[in-house]
């Protein structure tokens, strides 16, 4: 690692000498019911590599957003070369120099490579039309100074291999003459030899000076690539760290933290026979082989960094994407799922991660919504009994606690936790033995969160069994009985409730070294 | 505190359902045709004259059952602008046979089978084929509207057998397709608002995905939708070509439109998931009044089109302020 700063002790300023390109103080940033950013502060010198990490929702993503001026920040400054600057947009960051490569890559693919690279700023000729041989020409020479001989630039970009792509998304961060480059995760849809290759080039633009803002979950990479570390949790700065200073233990604990077990009402319930066992269950490319088992009244946690295929799994046992091959199992009987309907019919109900566009019929009412996965039932010869769905809706409403201005009020005007209830409710009608909940609480309020994770204990204690799906791990380890932990496709550790620490869960999310040893 | 909250829920509960049904699409509908008979029937009184009343309808109502399909089929997410031609088609169909001499219960009943069959090859490649209905029905418009011109060659069929003409019947003085279009629309409304399966196209219209994880049939749904929807195209069919003495291979231009636009402006959301049949028919109602009442106060009748057009907008605009200030209430 050439370019290493001489500078700094364990919490750092940048060594005095090497300037500063981009400095951001003292930043806050929230959105309607989250303070995503909380007074954090980050800074990057020209030629280095500095890897921002933390979990998911510890405000990585909130920050890029700022620096590329797509958000701006509540409070705090921002500057360049010394100079504050405030981005009304992404184009005034693009014009500071600063270029972002979003996991999704934003190209056009029916656009060959050289028009992706020189979008919104091709060379024109004096009539002002687009001079293609120019445009050609010098997309060879940025391909080439990245040291990338075998993409011809008049390809187009929808038929390159995803590591392509990515260089072409480079050579366009480059052709803008950027200075500072973020990447965000830029390796987790890669093969190892694109791997190889892109570090060759984030090593190649350090030397030229440019400065890397580098995520990734990967912290092998990390201590690849990294000169420097910053670590943010649930909105906040921790640490700042040289990379030869510090080592992944040490990171994993900043990242968890010390947190107070949260104060869920987990409340014991007797375990019974097996409900719902997994035997290698396969969906490519996302589910490679998972085989697990989910007891009467027991909550299994499943945890996992997003795309490591959890809520994939649960659409695959729920039949939204069926099984290519292995075996489910429901109480002990073999069965095929092939949708939905099939799902529900075996007592499988699913609460999916999106309430919007997977759980609620916004513009119908809450009884309707409530009644719809059991229309059969609150029906007699095909025609819908009114009295038996506003009963239904009635004893939801109750139930859940759920705030509305009665059983005719239209889900959309509901707050998000009631619309959380809402969707429970919609299930719970069906009557399942097995209740999937893919992120039960993401996005609501503390006092509906505390009164849906009293509602999952009731449940367990009914012998209903749970499969939860979490990104949190204090949700995680608050509420599970079991606690398993899925990284690319597969379950790669299991953990018992008394057993469990967010360290070891943390570190068998992240690594693909190392923890294994924890398994069961 | 919870009785409390308990009571000013039923209390609330029962104003808001209130101000829905004045704030409804359909009593607003119905209070403009109030209005607009009250004015012009001040202005010139003839307009309330009994047969103009009756022929305003009369001329309309099979546009208010083929808008009862359309409303289906909007509903749940979807148009269907070949409906203009496939009347036409229909149309011709029937009376063709009844010339050739087929039975005329024949003659009635088999358009409506075909429109039926037209439909789930519609309904088919929407549904399982995932082909843009709008795509969809642009194709069978062409292959319908040229299919019609080239097999006529433009004639207009005459010489039909007696009793053929079901829409000139009247029982107790009132013309049958006004019987029609009342049935069918209480009919398709009460089955919207009570069946499972009404309640299942409000579903898939509102939020397909959704729908589907509650084990509702995307596909079974639409089907059934189309096929409805054909069957309201075929009655609406067998009115207009029985209505006349004559039956002519051109449709009126833009039927389609105008089908389309008693949907629209009778309240069902062109997003799907909202609206009901008894809104479209009362637009259909509305906009041939209004087209009469041109006559009536002197206006040329080719404004018509134009009004048409600023009631949807009107309506658009209408539906609008109500979302926003629903939302900003929130």
């Amino acid at each position: 690692m050439q370019q290493k700063s001489a500078g700094g002790t364990a919490d750092i300023a940048p060594a005095p000498g090497i300037p500063l390109v981009l400095e951001l103080a003292d930043i806050s940033k929230s959105f309607p019911g989250v303070q995503a950013l909380k007074a954090v502060r980050f800074d990057m010198r020209a030629g280095e590599v500095h890897a921002l990490l933390g979990e998911n929702g510890a405000g990585k993503s909130t920050l890029i957003k700022i620096v590329s001026g797509v958000h701006r920040p509540d409070q705090g400054s921002i500057r360049i070369d010394g100079q504050e600057v405030a981005f009304a947009s992404p184009l005034e960051a693009q014009r500071a120099g600063i270029a972002t490569i979003y996991q999704e890559l934003l190209l056009f693919p029916e656009l060959t490579v050289a028009e992706n690279i020189f979008m919104g700023h091709a060379p024109r000729t004096r009539l002002g039309a687009i001079d293609w041989p120019r445009m050609r020409a010098q997309a060879r020479e940025l391909l080439a100074s990245l040291d990338i001989h075998d993409l011809d630039v008049n390809q187009v970009v929808g038929t390159l291999s995803v590591g392509n792509r990515q260089r072409v998304e480079i050579a366009k961060a480059l052709s803008q003459n950027a200075r500072i480059l973020i990447m965000d995760e830029p390796t987790a849809a890669l093969t190892e030899r694109d791997v190889e290759r892109l570090f060759a080039i984030v090593r190649l633009l350090r030397a030229r000076g440019v400065g890397i803002v580098y995520i990734s979950h990967r912290l092998e990479e990390i201590f690849l690539l990294a000169d420097r570390v910053t670590v943010f949790r649930d909105g906040e700065y921790v640490a700042t760290k040289l990379v030869s200073e510090t080592g992944r233990d040490d990171l994993i604990q900043m990242m968890v933290g010390r947190r107070i077990d949260a104060l869920f009402p987990k409340f014991d319930a007797p375990i019974g026979d097996p409900v719902l066992e997994l035997r290698d269950i396969v969906r490519r490319p996302t589910t490679n082989g998972v085989s697990l088992t989910v007891h009467a009244g027991e909550i299994v946690g499943l945890a996992g960094l997003v795309g490591s295929g959890r809520s994939e799994l649960a659409q695959v046992v729920f039949g939204i994407t069926p099984a290519d091959g292995g075996e489910i199992r429901l109480g002990g009987r073999p069965v095929r799922i092939r949708n939905p309907a099939e799902a529900k019919r075996l007592g499988i109900a699913y609460v999916p991660e999106d309430r919007g566009t997977q759980g609620l019929v916004r513009p119908m009412q809450l009884k309707e919504n409530v009644s719809l996965a059991v229309l059969a039932r609150v029906s007699k010869r095909s025609f819908i009994d009114r009295a038996a769905e506003a009963a239904l809706a009635a004893t939801s409403i109750q139930k859940f606690g759920i705030r509305a201005s009665g059983i005719g009020q239209i889900v959309n005007k509901l707050s998000g936790g009631n619309q959380q209830k809402v969707v429970l409710s919609k299930w719970l009608a069906s009557g399942p033995k097995v209740l999937i909940l893919d992120e039960p609480t993401r996005g609501i309020d503390v006092g509906a969160k505390a009164e849906i994770h009293r509602l999952m204990s009731e449940l367990a204690q009914q012998g209903i069994a749970i499969l939860m799906i979490s990104s949190e791990l204090t949700e995680i380890m608050g509420m599970s009985d079991r606690i398993l932990v899925m990284r690319e496709g597969r379950i790669v550790a299991e953990f018992a409730r008394a057993r469990a620490t967010q360290e070891a869960i943390a570190a068998a999310m992240m690594s693909s070294t190392g923890p294994m040893a924890l398994a069961s | 505190m919870a009785t409390a909250t308990q009571t000013v829920r039923a209390g609330s509960f029962r104003l808001a359902g209130l101000r829905r049904l004045f704030g409804s699409q359909e009593a607003v509908l119905l209070g403009v045709i109030v209005l607009l008979f009250v004015v012009v029937g001040g202005i010139n009184p003839r307009f309330l004259a009994e047969r103009n009343l009756e022929s305003i309808l009369l001329g309309n109502a099979y546009v208010a059952v083929a808008a009862i399909g359309m409303s289906m089929v909007i509903v749940s997410g979807n148009i269907d602008i070949s409906v203009g031609s496939l009347i036409g088609v229909l149309a011709t169909v029937s009376g063709s046979l009844a010339v050739a001499g087929a039975p005329i219960v024949v003659s009635w009943l088999a358009p409506i089978g075909i429109s039926v069959l037209v439909m789930l090859v519609i309904g088919f490649m929407v549904a399982y084929l995932r082909i843009p209905s709008i795509v969809v029905t642009l194709g069978m418009l062409s292959i319908l509207k040229g299919g019609l011109i080239s097999a006529t060659g433009g004639k207009w069929i005459s010489d039909l057998p007696p009793g053929y003409h079901l829409a000139q019947n009247d029982i107790l003085g009132v013309p049958l397709p006004i019987y029609f279009m009342v049935a069918l629309t209480a009919g398709a409304a009460w089955w919207m608002r009570y069946s499972a399966a009404g309640r299942a196209i409000y579903a898939v219209g509102g939020n397909a995905e959704a729908a589907r994880l509650s084990g509702i049939s995307r596909e079974r749904t639409l089907m059934m939708v189309f096929a409805i929807h054909g069957m309201f195209v075929g009655i609406a069919a067998i009115l207009f070509a029985t209505q006349l003495s004559i039956i002519q291979s051109t449709v009126p231009p833009n039927l389609e439109l105008s089908i389309i636009t008693a949907s629209v402006v009778g309240g069902v959301s062109i997003l799907g998931g909202t609206g009901t049949v008894i809104g479209s028919t009362l637009a259909a109602v509305l906009i041939a009044a209004i087209g009469s009442s041109l006559i009536f106060v002197g206006i040329s009748p080719y404004w018509l089109r134009a009004v048409q057009g600023t009631l949807i907008l009107l309506t658009v605009l209408a539906d609008l302020l109500r979302r926003r200030r629903r939302t900003a209430r929130r």
